[in-house]
């Protein structure tokens, strides 16, 4: 029951139907890579997951540890343990990172209770280190003129500092150097374990390589249509979503 | 209760000068002169573009008292309640435009020269000093009918002169304070700098009862002499049922800057006028204001970017969030004078609506009359942006909180301008209480 299960879902948005019927299961402490062309509709999926008011699911339902997602706002469901890291994070003017990340540890306090403001700073600064950024970034406002990968990096490190049970992360690793890409391998890689379970969106083989996945999905407009354990992405890459959707005879999983 | 200030009785405003006031004679004689102009001048109504959108019905000043007591209650409330800045160079709190506190400056800056006392013992102890710069500029921006008034009526506030090089580190803090149901206070600031002098000052505009209805009637004389530094801010923090205007003339000499920020945070309607004449070559001048308007409040600026001398610069930046059935009034005019050739003139007015009930309605102008002018000017509206509200949610922090935060992200814009933390988070808490409440 320690997943996320993602059944027969479809989307739709402005009448068009996007994500056509996708099934998926993540189980906590696994990671799963999410593979895809382009306006496959792995981004649609992940915005849904958070809640984004502009989709409407049409049918199907997502379960966390059981529990009906689609009811909940998305606030709710990011305090209950979901998180994601957006492809193209928003910027927010004005708002540092410290003050952000602070009202959101802040809102999964009970009421009445508040948040200590050294132990908070603590383990800030412990996971600005962990992803080889600087402290003084938590003073800038939240994305603001931030750099592609400074974006990146800085969703990592709100994944880290949230400590949520699941993980949707979209396209993290597009727009990071070598060594970025490693730094936040590194940081993902530090969070794995038992409680948490990641779905990791990507283009590329080679973040699989830093960031070894239980299992690779292949999605093709709006369906899975392959599963397999890590090599399916090696496969893929040789062979490309031409011969991953040919070869698919029904939407499978795991 | 024990009285601890004696003024003359609380009188109606319109009932006319009383004649007990000690202050010099000149003074007194511009004040009747003052008194006949007001009455002699018309009341504005919206068909003045200076007073265009204003709700110039809230004027009416039938139902306000001059003068009245303060118990020794009210004023201990007051004083515990003045608290400002942790750190300051000077401070000096008033209570119904009496004097009842004041914390002196160190001897060190006394003796060099700086000057920090109330606005009636200057008129006797510097009154050269006073006379050339007491409100020697007309109320060009629409409220010359209310400087006139002020000046009537005014019986006090504060004189601060920084003589040539002195750099004061610490803000001066000044507290104005309107108490009793239908008071009024004419505040007053006459702000003197020197050569190369550096000064920043805090006022705080308060009221002891959050309920009662008030008029403040206040007038800002800031001079920045060549080089000098000063930055002016004021924190417009009165009760919900008041009813102000503020008058603030800044006037830069060569190669001086004066920055100010007007917070504006209470009141039912605060009108606020600001000119900046720019007389010196090489002279700057930011404009800066932060208003948090909800309910029915209503906050009416109107301002003057007057470049007289070439190679100048003022940059104007307003940012308005505005609630409920608020209203926001912008007018603004950069005007280049004919020989203020090579000038830098920027304005710009940002409001966010969280309603839309809420009015924002802006006024920019331009009037150039030099060459190799570089000016923008720009007015926009907008809401929150609705992936910004996702981004927060997905973080978990509720819509509440949400709106809270982007709000204030957005008016930091201007407080960060101001570039002095202390003063910034004092801003910031301010607007945070007004949310909370
Ligand atoms: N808000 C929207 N309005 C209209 N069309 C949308 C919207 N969001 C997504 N789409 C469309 O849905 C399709 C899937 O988009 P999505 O962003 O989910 O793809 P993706 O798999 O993430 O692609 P990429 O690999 O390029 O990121 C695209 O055709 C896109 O144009
Ligand atoms: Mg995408």
């Amino acid at each position: 029951m320690k997943e996320l299960n993602i059944e027969n879902l479809r989307i739709a948005v402005d009448g068009q139907e996007i994500v056509r019927g996708l099934t998926l299961r993540v189980p906590r402490g696994e990671v799963h890579a999410l593979m895809g062309p382009n306006g496959s509709g792995k981004s649609t999926l992940a915005k849904v997951l958070a809640g984004h008011p502009d989709y409407h699911v049409t049918a199907g339902k997502v379960l966390m540890d059981g529990e009906n997602l689609l009811e909940l706002e998305p606030d709710e469901r990011a305090r209950r343990g979901l998180f994601m890291a957006f492809q193209y994070p928003s910027e927010i003017p004005g708002v540092t990172i410290a003050n952000f990340l602070r009202a959101a540890m802040q809102s999964r306090l009970p009421e009445g209770e508040e948040l200590e403001a050294t132990d908070y700073y603590a383990k800030l600064y412990e996971k600005i280190e962990l992803l080889g950024m600087d402290r003084s970034f938590t003073s800038r406002a939240v994305n603001e003129g931030f750099s592609g990968g400074e974006k990146k990096r800085t969703e990592i490190l709100q994944l880290a500092m949230l400590e949520p049970k699941y993980a949707v992360l979209d396209e993290t690793d597009s727009g990071l150097d070598i060594d970025a890409l490693k730094t936040v391998a590194h940081g993902v890689n530090s969070l794995r374990g038992p409680d948490l379970g990641i779905l990791l969106i990507t283009h590329y083989q080679r973040l699989l390589n830093y960031i070894i996945p239980d299992h690779v999905h292949v999605m093709v407009a709006g369906r899975i249509v392959r599963s397999g354990r890590k090599e399916l992405a090696l496969e893929l890459e040789e062979r490309g979503y031409d011969w991953a959707r040919d070869g698919a005879i029904e939407p499978a999983f795991r | 209760m024990s009285l601890v200030i004696h003024q003359e009785e609380a009188a109606p405003i319109l009932s006319g000068l009383a004649e007990l006031r000690e202050l010099p004679e000149w003074f007194r004689d511009r004040q009747r002169a003052a008194w006949k102009q007001f009455e002699s001048l018309p009341n504005p109504t919206r068909k003045d573009q200076t007073w265009r959108f204003s709700n110039v019905g809230l004027l009416d000043l039938a139902k306000f008292k001059v003068g009245g007591t303060l118990t020794e209650e009210e004023r201990d409330a007051i004083l515990e309640r003045s608290r400002g800045l942790d750190e300051v160079a000077g401070r000096m709190v008033f209570a119904g435009d009496q004097l009842i506190e004041r914390d002196v400056i160190s001897d060190q800056l006394k003796k060099r020269g700086v000057i920090f006392q109330s606005l009636e013992r200057a008129m006797v102890e510097h009154a050269d000093l006073f006379r050339k710069h007491f409100m020697s500029q007309p109320a060009t921006l629409g409220s010359a009918r209310f400087a006139a008034l002020h000046q009537a009526l005014v019986s006090s506030g504060t004189f601060l002169y920084v003589p040539h090089g002195v750099e004061i580190e610490l803000p001066v803090e000044i507290f104005h304070w309107l108490n009793g149901e239908n008071a009024s206070v004419f505040p007053h600031l006459l702000l003197v700098t020197d050569e190369l002098a550096k000064v920043t000052v805090i006022e705080h505009f308060c009221s002891l009862d959050p309920q009662s209805p008030g008029f403040a009637c206040g007038v800002n004389d800031l001079v920045a002499g060549p080089g000098a530094k000063v930055t002016y801010v004021c924190a417009q923090n009165w009760a919900e049922n008041v009813v102000a205007l503020q008058m603030n003339t800044t006037t830069v000499d060569h190669d001086a800057s004066a920055m100010s920020l007007n917070l504006h945070i209470g009141s039912r309607y605060s009108r606020f006028e600001s000119l900046s004449r720019l007389s010196g070559e090489g002279g700057r001048s930011d404009l800066l204001a932060v208003a948090v308007a909800k309910h029915q409040q209503e906050f009416d600026a109107r301002t003057l970017q007057d470049h007289i001398s070439p190679h100048t610069a003022s940059d104007l930046l307003y940012k308005n969030a505005l609630d409920d059935r608020a209203r926001t009034i912008f007018g603004g005019l950069i005007r280049v004078e004919p020989h203020a050739h090579f000038t830098d003139a920027y304005q710009k007015v940002r409001n966010l609506l969280l309603s839309d009930d809420a009015e924002a309605n802006s006024m920019p102008g331009l009037e150039i009359l030099a060459d190799n002018v570089r000016c923008t000017h720009g007015a926009t509206s907008g809401q929150i942006d609705e992936d910004e509200l996702f981004y927060l949610h997905a973080r978990g922090i509720p819509t509440k909180i949400a709106q809270r935060l982007i709000v204030t992200g957005f008016l930091d814009e201007a407080i960060q301008r101001l570039n002095h933390p202390a003063i910034s988070s004092h801003l910031q808490r301010l607007i945070e209480e007004k949310f909370a409440a």
